[in-house]
């Protein structure tokens, strides 16, 4: 498999007035190229730690304390991550150049003083040696990609005159204007109406089959993750409690943790009963002891003691 | 007393309307709702579901309209009632809110946030009012040793327990939840809507379920009223509006709805083309 992505044994702590916390341990998976990789959990989990760590923009009182990320770019020599220092030229590069990242809430992405046309000229601008007009003329185009009309008046526009979803297609473009191998995607219908949602994510899908980059996909919505995903990752506590295909974990997930999150989704729960919990599923199951990933047959790596997973060949 | 009212009717919702500077935020809407039903109010941000609860609750004053409400003392028109009126009916209508860090005043105790109504209406003695708070907190799961901390050492999941025993000491029959499990994550939101349900039952609720989440109205409500631009353009049983939508405003939503099935693709309707 062409991987572009390698995790492996991430941790991270954080100091705290109670002492250290370990958002991440031993956190690994690969990310295949050209492909969508979701990372899936509840808050608290470690899946935007995660992808802070890939663009290393952990921040104190966090700290990176162990585990390297390999990364294999097509237009550059492979590079580790995590031990890159902070004045070492490719940080700058893959930081909007190689990996661009879309955030959550898109009015705190953007300037407010700022014209749109100016802040996506401006990520052209910081990676690439072009001239300002070269820069505005592609702005144009990307915005006009990401479904913006009527581009010579709304280039000019503000942020604050956009609605929610539009200004969020501003910050796609932002992130798809020097043609990221890898794009990182937090959360980024999270904050929008389920109409607007359908509508960034059918744009997320359709530009990386058109670019074919590879995208790691953060959020709490399983919906989401179906409808996305070829690979997910499964999260809790700081750990990874399962890795498989989009229908090996939704369709047939082997981690308690993992039947627990499905079985919680009311759309899926017989209507008039209760719906499942995930200590209800997990029962007795003791789902915070870590333990190493075992991988199966089918390809897919599960936190489970080996005993309990027919199957397992590592 | 109004003649149109049936046996079960609890609230009554006529012709309301409410203006902001002039534009409508909620424009000749009608609706009944039924003693211990869950009534789903869902659309998009900016369609009046908000501005329609806190209209029917008073906490906005509504421009036209009448809005009819079974109280203990028998039916009364909120619309055109005192702030002094109003007060011993609040004890009968109460909310829960969306959000659980927001909506608990961190400088107070839980015991304090929880009996605040009670002293307030000036329901019982100092020790009765103590049992009630205790009966309160054994019915939303929290633990006896909750009531002299604070709100900050609750989780999300807690914290929205704790807002719900605020909303439900004065036992009212009509409890509006305006996006009460939005916040959540789903394996806690799952515990609260349960919870929500259990209550429903145990004391005979009455819900008014302001949501954008279809999945958590089709679970959670009997019937679903489809708000656009400030109007109620369907409603229906919630078989009715999830099985076979009348209106294309409905469909475009229901369409936007990402499946958790992988195999079930993602076709979200076209606004434009549905005329919208």
């Amino acid at each position: 498999m062409d991987t572009v992505l390698k995790v492996r044994e991430l941790a991270v702590d954080f100091k705290t007035d109670i002492g250290l916390t370990h958002a991440l341990v031993d956190v690994g998976f690969d990310m295949p190229r050209g492909k969508v990789t979701a990372i899936v959990g509840e808050s608290g989990s470690g899946k935007s730690v995660t992808a802070n760590c890939i663009m290393r923009l952990v921040q104190p009182p966090g700290r990176i304390v162990g585990g390297r990320i390999d990364f294999a770019p097509e237009s550059m020599d492979p590079f580790e991550i995590v031990s890159l220092g902070k004045r070492d030229p490719r940080l700058q590069e893959l930081r909007g150049g190689l990996i661009s990242m879309v955030f959550q809430e898109p009015m705190t992405a953007l300037s407010p003083v700022y014209t749109v046309g100016n802040q996506v000229a401006e990520a052209i601008l910081c990676h690439r040696k072009v001239g300002r007009r070269q820069a505005w003329k592609e702005a144009a185009e990307m915005l006009e990609r990401v479904g913006i009309g009527d581009i010579d008046r709304r280039i000019k526009m503000y942020p604050f005159e956009f609605s929610g979803g539009m200004r969020q297609r501003v910050v796609i473009a932002m992130a798809l204007v020097c043609h990221p191998e890898v794009l990182i995607c937090d959360e980024p219908t999270t904050a929008l109406d389920v109409t607007v949602q359908a509508e960034i994510l059918t744009l997320i899908r359709n530009l990386q089959q058109e670019l074919n980059n590879s995208v790691l996909f953060i959020t709490h919505d399983i919906g989401v993750v179906a409808q996305l995903a070829d690979q997910v990752v499964v999260m809790y506590q700081g750990r990874v409690l399962e890795i498989g295909t989009v229908r090996q974990v939704l369709k047939d997930p082997m981690h308690p943790y993992t039947k627990g999150l499905l079985a919680a989704i009311p759309g899926l729960a017989p209507k008039g009963q209760p719906l499942a919990t995930i200590a209800s599923v997990v029962g007795d199951t003791d789902i915070a002891r870590p333990y190493p990933l075992v991988t199966l047959g089918d390809g897919r790596q599960v936190s489970l003691p080996r005993e309990q997973v027919p199957g397992a060949i590592v | 007393m109004s003649e149109s009212a049936a046996d079960g009717t609890l609230l009554e919702v006529e012709r309301l309307s409410k203006f902001f500077d002039g534009v409508p935020a909620v424009e000749d809407v009608s609706f009944d709702v039924q003693r211990s039903e869950t009534l789903g109010i869902v659309g998009e941000s900016g369609s009046g579901k908000t501005t329609l609860v806190r209209a029917i609750l008073r906490a906005i004053d509504p421009d036209q309209g009448v809005v009819r409400f079974l109280s203990s003392g028998g039916w009364v028109e909120l619309q055109d009632m005192t702030a002094k009126e109003l007060i011993p009916l609040r004890r009968e209508m109460q909310m829960i809110f969306q959000d659980p860090f927001a909506s608990l005043n961190p400088r107070m105790t839980v015991r304090q946030i929880i009996e605040e109504p009670l002293i307030i209406h000036q329901a019982g003695t100092a020790s009765e009012r103590l049992e009630a708070v205790r009966d309160m907190l054994a019915h939303v799961q929290l633990e006896e040793d909750s009531l002299t901390r604070y709100p900050h050492a609750f989780s999300g999941g807690q914290r929205q327990r704790i807002g719900i025993a605020r909303a439900l000491i004065l036992r009212p029959n009509l409890v509006v939840c305006d996006e009460s499990v939005s916040a959540l994550d789903v394996s806690v939101q799952a515990q609260i809507i349960n919870l929500l349900e259990d209550l429903q039952n145990e004391l005979g609720l009455t819900y008014l379920f302001v949501a954008h989440d279809l999945s958590v109205v089709q679970h959670i409500c009997d019937r679903v009223l489809v708000m656009h631009r400030g109007r109620v353009v369907e409603s229906g049983t919630v078989d009715e509006i999830f099985d076979a939508p009348k209106e294309n405003y409905t469909r475009l939503l229901l369409s936007a709805v990402p499946s958790p099935d992988p195999d079930v693709p993602l076709k979200p309707l076209d606004r434009r083309e549905l005329g919208l």
